[in-house]
């Protein structure tokens, strides 16, 4: 393995976490927007609330750290993206603001109104930010951005089949691990009659998904057909994989095991997440610029990857300390009615 | 990189000039946050360590209110720091595209103080009568260092913007880079000092101003007294040092980037005993209507009247920055800086003669404001480095028409960014003053938590 591979891996782990940690806040959102009316819906906020709870700000730096790297290993691609996508990603941008500053600023807010027009702010952007950045995820994947600056289209780079698939993919995935966790989180709360709620969500976005997905072959196959070969051939393993977990965590769904239900819900998406790149491995902007021709400078990548791993030793203990101080806190508090 | 392509059409100039003010109004909001983000949590720990220390329930009144606007501040810094990251590549991608690998390091070790903030604020906000107080204490102590560590990381990475170090480039390609030689560039210890003091004079004088104004409307309680008086003493203490700090930064700019310097002093003749103007209009290649001190430029740069400093004559005109902008911001940041070491000794000669603040209403009122003096000082500094570079985004190397992003439309992406923000502001303010008001508990807290009514 060379160096750039490395920090390759390491930026997927980056985006694997994000996609886990953050998706999951993304789809609380959802949730939180589909809760049913104030009165109704205010347990089921709660919960979600809570799950999201202390944890939520160190997930946006997932994604900056996955955007860092990307500029400072791969430069070329980075401004490539930037410059062709930037209309999806100024929106996905707009996007993080507003459910960052809605999510914080409504715990402060007093008023029903407030309370409302924040949370109503930091669902729709939950929606949003997610199906904006799918669509960036086709964009690359169908290979409409070529290496440069804003040299692909700036509206069918992601206006176009594949990225709409890759937003619906987004935000029906995050959705499904949102309920999957809040299962999981309402029966250790003690709360079963929210957990049964949040399962009755989870399986409909488990069905969705799977219609999705199988209706996406067909879309790649037309729209991208590099990308569906791959997929196919080299990835097809964890294509498979995915699907077995799905289906599984669907099953376990319906007997109600929910941590087990988390687990199998967390595999299927990291299959799904790791079949991507190997299927177009070793390209990173296909369907011509290889990993290779956009690494940088061997010195860099080095020095790149030991204040990553400094940063590992660092942050791994903390990060298992708030979870635990989560976790506690999640168990004690009994949930208002 | 081989298959690297320079961009087919250049930007049009409407599209540069909205790419520049979408990213000073983007860096102009964080960096007020960033400065709370960094000074705050040092008023925290004080303050919550007078409030062990004592057992004084005002000074523990104080710390919780002060932890509920942190979290909320914070939410606010992080995303708009998340958005920067975004800019770097949507505006700039022409800079990025090259020197991405260059400037990055310094980046990626941010996004770890970063992360390690986020997580420890998170334990200090959750973890409240969770843990021992002593150890609760010392749970703030790494998003204090985090944060600080951060505000260098950052600069280092402007620095280098200023100072580009660690790379051989040729034909538009860069190679043999060196990020820990980018990293620490020579105008890495200038930049981060003052930038570091500045963070902990405006958070001290902001927070000291919402107390002065509650104390101007007749809230003249301890509580409030001890509101005003802590941020504004630690503030007061950093003023003097960032005067000094501040001069030997002008030295350090005098010797690496002399034009920059030049603009800020609008001095356009090379020369010996050159004048410290103040003020002015400039009007073609001349500064007019400015107050000048003899020989005070020579002065300060060189600690010798005939010290030759360098004038904007020895640049070619497509080289110069805005001289103007450049000089007004100085003249404004200088001002700002004076008008608050004034204001911390007249506290400091008060609290010597009578240990009470000082009798005049103008003191309390000056002190509402000066918050707002800080930050006029951080923005007109940040003015002075970055508009004070140009044409140049990486100076000497790559100019800022070059590092735009030439798709069309930044003019449409201006205007919906400023309405964010233009909403953003709003709000925050609006919910720090909910917070003022309320005692309820941004982040829960076990003991606000037994009797929760909640409003839904």
């Amino acid at each position: 393995m060379d160096t750039a591979q490395i920090v390759l891996v390491v930026m997927w782990v980056g985006i694997t976490l994000y996609a886990l940690l953050a998706g999951a806040d993304f789809g609380g959102g959802v949730w939180d927007l589909l809760a049913g009316r104030s009165r109704t819906g205010m347990a089921r906020r709660k919960l979600i609330e809570r799950s999201i709870g202390p944890v939520w700000e160190a997930n946006h730096v997932w994604l900056i750290f996955v955007i860092v790297l990307l500029w400072t290993a791969f430069s070329g691609v980075f401004a490539s993206v930037m410059s062709t996508l930037y209309i999806p990603l100024t929106l996905a941008a707009l996007g993080i603001i507003a459910r960052g500053t809605a999510f914080a600023f409504r715990k402060a807010a007093k008023e029903l109104w407030q309370q409302r027009l924040f949370g109503a702010a930091f669902a729709i952007s939950s929606l949003l930010t997610p199906f904006f950045l799918g669509t960036v995820a086709g964009a690359i994947a169908s290979g409409r951005v070529p290496p440069g600056l804003a040299r692909g289209n700036i509206f069918t780079s992601w206006l176009n089949p594949t990225s709409m698939l890759g937003g619906v993919l987004a935000v029906t995935v995050c959705a499904y691990l949102a309920a999957a966790y809040l299962c999981d989180d309402a029966t250790e709360a003690g709360r079963p009659d929210l957990a049964e709620w949040f399962r009755v969500r989870a399986l409909v976005a488990a069905v969705v998904i799977g219609a999705v997905a199988l209706g996406g072959i067909a879309v790649l196959r037309w729209d991208a057909p590099r990308l569906f070969g791959g997929l196919t051939h080299r990835a097809l393993p964890l294509v498979i994989a995915s699907a077995v977990f799905g289906v599984a965590s669907l099953v376990l769904l319906w007997k109600r095991i929910y941590p087990l239900v988390r687990a199998a819900a967390m595999l299927g998406v990291i299959a799904v997440l790791w079949g991507w790149p190997l299927a177009q491995y070793p390209l990173m902007l296909p369907p011509s610029l290889s990993y290779r021709q956009a690494a940088a400078d061997p010195a860099v990548l080095t020095a790149m990857l030991i204040v990553i791993a400094i940063g590992v030793v660092l942050i791994a203990p903390s990060m298992a300390w708030l979870l635990a101080v989560q976790r506690r806190e999640l168990r004690d508090a009994e949930t208002p009615e | 990189m081989g298959t690297w392509q320079l961009a087919a059409t250049a930007a049009s100039p409407a599209d540069l000039v909205a790419a520049r003010l979408q990213m000073a109004l983007s860096l102009g909001w964080h960096i007020i946050l960033a400065c709370l983000g960094v000074g705050m949590p040092a008023l925290m720990l004080i303050i919550e360590w007078r409030a062990l220390r004592t057992g004084d329930a005002d000074y523990m009144r104080l710390a919780r209110q002060w932890a509920k606007a942190i979290g909320v501040l914070f939410a606010a810094g992080a995303v708009s720091g998340t958005i920067l990251s975004f800019e770097m590549g949507l505006l700039w991608p022409g800079m990025m595209g090259i020197y991405g690998q260059v400037i990055g390091l310094p980046f990626a070790a941010e996004g770890i103080a970063f992360f390690i903030e986020a997580i420890f604020l998170g334990i200090y906000l959750y973890a409240w009568d969770r843990v021992p107080p002593k150890m609760h204490l010392l749970s703030g102590v790494p998003v204090l260092i985090a944060g600080t560590a951060s505000a260098f990381l950052v600069v280092c990475a402007n620095a280098w913007m200023n100072q580009p170090r660690g790379f051989v480039r040729a034909d538009g390609v860069v190679s043999h880079v060196s990020p820990w030689r980018a990293m620490f560039n020579p105008a890495v210890p200038h930049e981060t000092l003052h930038m570091i003091v500045a963070a902990f004079m405006t958070a001290g004088f902001l927070v000291a101003g919402v107390y002065a104004a509650g104390m101007l409307r007749g809230h003249r309680d301890r509580y409030h007294l001890l509101g005003f008086l802590v941020p504004f003493t630690v503030a007061a203490v950093f003023t003097p040092i960032q005067i000094l700090v501040g001069d030997y930064a002008g030295k350090s700019v005098a010797a690496l980037q002399p034009t920059k310097l030049a603009a800020a002093e609008a001095l356009f003749r090379t020369q010996a005993g050159a004048p410290l103007s103040i003020g002015g209009i400039v009007t073609g290649d001349r500064l007019r209507y400015a107050i000048e001190i003899p020989k005070g430029l020579s002065f300060l740069v060189g600690e010798s009247f005939d010290t030759v400093v360098q004038g904007l004559d020895q640049v070619p005109r497509a080289d110069r920055p805005p001289v103007m902008i450049v000089h007004l911001a100085f003249d404004a940041m200088v001002a700002m800086g004076f008008l608050l070491l004034l204001l911390s000794a007249w506290l400091g000669y008060g609290w010597w003669r009578r240990r009470e603040l000082p009798r005049s209403p103008w003191f309390l009122r000056l002190a509402a404001l000066s918050g707002l003096a800080a930050v006029i000082a951080v923005e007109a500094g940040w003015t002075v480095t970055e508009v004070g570079r140009q044409p140049w985004t990486v100076y000497g190397h790559l100019r800022t028409s070059e590092a735009v992003n030439p798709a069309p439309g930044l003019w449409t992406g201006f205007v919906v960014v400023t309405l964010v923000y233009a909403v953003l502001t709003v709000v925050t303010l609006y919910v720090m003053r909910l917070i003022r008001w309320s005692e309820r508990p941004v982040a829960p807290q076990e003991p606000d938590r037994a009797h929760e009514p909640e409003a839904f």
